[in-house]
């Protein structure tokens, strides 16, 4: 296989934890927005702190620097970022 | 009455929330962690991370303070400062060796030696950093709502800047964030002893005059560089139902100019059939042959990002993201986040699984070959052994505890086990001997306290 290809070898048991996750995603994504959306009188839930998307700037900070530093990539959840030598 | 009250109370916070979210889809660490942001009030949140390699690699103290100014809820400044110390070994990409090998400091100014069978590590990896940023936000009215950035870091051999903006637009009474955001920035890299020619070959100074040697090496040298780093985003948040909000992001970046690492280097193995078959390539003056990495001055990557939080009936947390990333240097990644948090009245417990695969470079290469090589006529113009470049596959385990005082205070410790393993080509000859992939293991533990 191609060393630019998706993946590797055979594929990996993780691979179909990864394919699952992504089939349960979709399954939820289709399922809730049929009706997308909520009252002004149902965001009790929403408006809970812990549902917020990013609960911890400073966590999210600190290990997206991390991984900055050990992988290939970087960002999605939001600008990739930079800002160090990294060696 | 009911209806009354609650819209009123709660309508607020969501639009917190959702500025928050969309705050953390731009990069802007949203900072109302607790969502205590009183008008008028500062919150802040530190931290302070002790971060370990194993094998004696990066060690690293990071403090962190972030603090936000409410002016009406809705108007928020943030300012970040973030420092940084590191001491310890880094991968320099050299391959293990059946001999003792010798290396120079990337200052030029001595060299350090690596044991046979050891893994090569530059030891004089040392370094400072202090990060500072800023970012105001603020609606422009009903439907739309702005922010705007910048950053700044600094440390002894490199310096960076960006700015950021974006717009989000609200929908469907706020049910729907479509945001589109952009960040421009710009770096410095000054490395210690000056940037070295790519692929050009690594200076010894065994046998060699000092002045010789002098030559030698500043002939391997040139001026410090820049990079820029242009990374748009657009991205839509919408809430499914009174459990669930989900997020949707597509980021594309650009980078050019200075993207190799000024340190890392590539061993030379003898390829021609002989008793040092799968050795270091013995140059000339007697010294095994390494050369300095090269990597592509422009680098294009798209990346696609799913989260979506979901409360449970019984008020526990589930919060699952994916990401798809793939670049133009023939890498594509898969990472995986999942975090539960389990909630007991004033605290709470959050264990965290994340998995990452990562595929490599089009230019990645364990080791170069003599014939690659080519007496230093090299046929390549580009090639790199950093493992970061190279097939890998991550799994990081850990857990955060909680405990909420009252709604404005939070005491937290979290911790950490990140363990990488990376794989490809093992070698010929002597060198299928050698451990020519090392796992790296790393882990991380962090205190903080919000007020």
């Amino acid at each position: 296989m191609s060393d630019t290809g998706f993946f590797h070898g055979s594929p990996r048991p993780a691979l179909k934890t990864l394919r699952l996750a992504t089939l349960m995603a979709s399954a939820l994504a289709v399922a809730g927005c049929s009706n997308p959306g909520v009252k002004p009188w149902e965001r009790d839930l929403l408006a809970d702190p812990d549902m917020q998307l990013t609960v911890s700037g400073v966590d999210a900070g600190l290990d997206d620097h991390i991984y900055f530093s050990k992988e290939a990539s970087s960002g999605g959840r939001g600008f990739g970022g930079g800002g160090c030598g990294c060696n | 009455m009911q209806l009354k009250n609650c819209d009123k109370c709660k309508s607020k916070p969501v639009g917190r929330a959702l500025a928050a979210a969309t705050c953390a889809l731009l990069g802007v660490q949203a900072s109302d962690s607790l969502a205590n942001g009183q008008p008028g009030e500062w919150d802040v949140e530190t931290a302070l991370l002790v971060y370990s390699e194993t094998d004696d690699r990066v060690q690293a103290a990071e403090p962190v303070i972030s603090a936000t100014r409410n002016f009406d809820g809705e108007r928020k400044l943030n300012l970040k400062l973030v420092a940084d110390t590191l001491t310890g070994a880094s991968p320099s990409g050299a391959t293990p060796s059946t001999l003792p090998q010798t290396y120079t400091s990337p200052s030029g100014n001595g060299n350090y030696d690596v044991a046979p069978g050891d893994a090569p590590l530059d030891d004089t990896f040392k370094d400072t950093r202090v990060a500072v940023s800023a970012n105001w936000e603020a609606p422009i009215n009903r439907d739309y709502a702005y922010s705007v950035g910048a950053y700044g870091s600094r440390e002894y051999d490199y310096m960076s800047t960006a700015v950021n903006a974006s717009l989000s637009r609200y929908l469907d009474n706020k049910n729907t964030t479509l945001t589109g955001g952009l960040s421009l920035g710009i770096d410095l890299v000054d490395p210690v002893g000056g940037a070295p020619v790519g692929l050009s070959r690594m200076p010894i100074d065994n046998n060699k005059s000092q002045a010789g040697f002098d030559q030698e090496f500043s002939a391997t040298r040139q001026s410090d560089d820049t990079k820029t780093v242009v990374d748009a985003l657009f991205g839509v948040t919408q809430v499914i139902n009174r459990q669930t909000l989900m997020q949707f992001t597509y980021g594309i970046s650009y980078s050019s100019g200075y993207l190799t690492d000024p340190y890392k280097i590539l061993s030379v193995i003898d390829d021609t059939s002989g008793a040092n078959y799968g050795g270091n390539l013995i140059g000339a003056d007697g010294n095994s042959v390494y050369v300095y990495e090269q990597r592509p001055d422009t680098r294009l990557k798209h990346s696609l990002y799913w989260q979506t939080k979901y409360m449970l009936d019984n008020g526990d947390i589930m919060d699952g993201s994916y990401r798809f990333m793939i670049d133009d240097w023939g890498i594509t990644s898969h990472t995986l986040d999942l975090k539960y948090r389990w909630r007991m009245g004033k605290s709470y417990l959050e264990p965290h699984f994340r998995y990452y695969l990562q595929s490599e470079a089009d230019f990645y290469k364990r080791y170069l070959t003599g014939s690659e090589y080519n007496s230093g006529a090299r046929a390549l113009t580009e090639a790199s052994a950093d493992y970061r470049l190279g097939d890998m596959t991550g799994l990081t385990f850990g857990a955060k505890w909680g405990y909420r005082f009252d709604n404005d205070r939070e005491l937290a410790i979290r911790a950490e086990y990140l363990l990488q393993t990376n794989d490809g080509d093992q070698g010929f000859g002597s060198l299928a001997g050698q451990d020519l992939y090392p796992d790296t293991s790393a882990a991380w533990v962090q205190l903080s306290y919000s007020f």
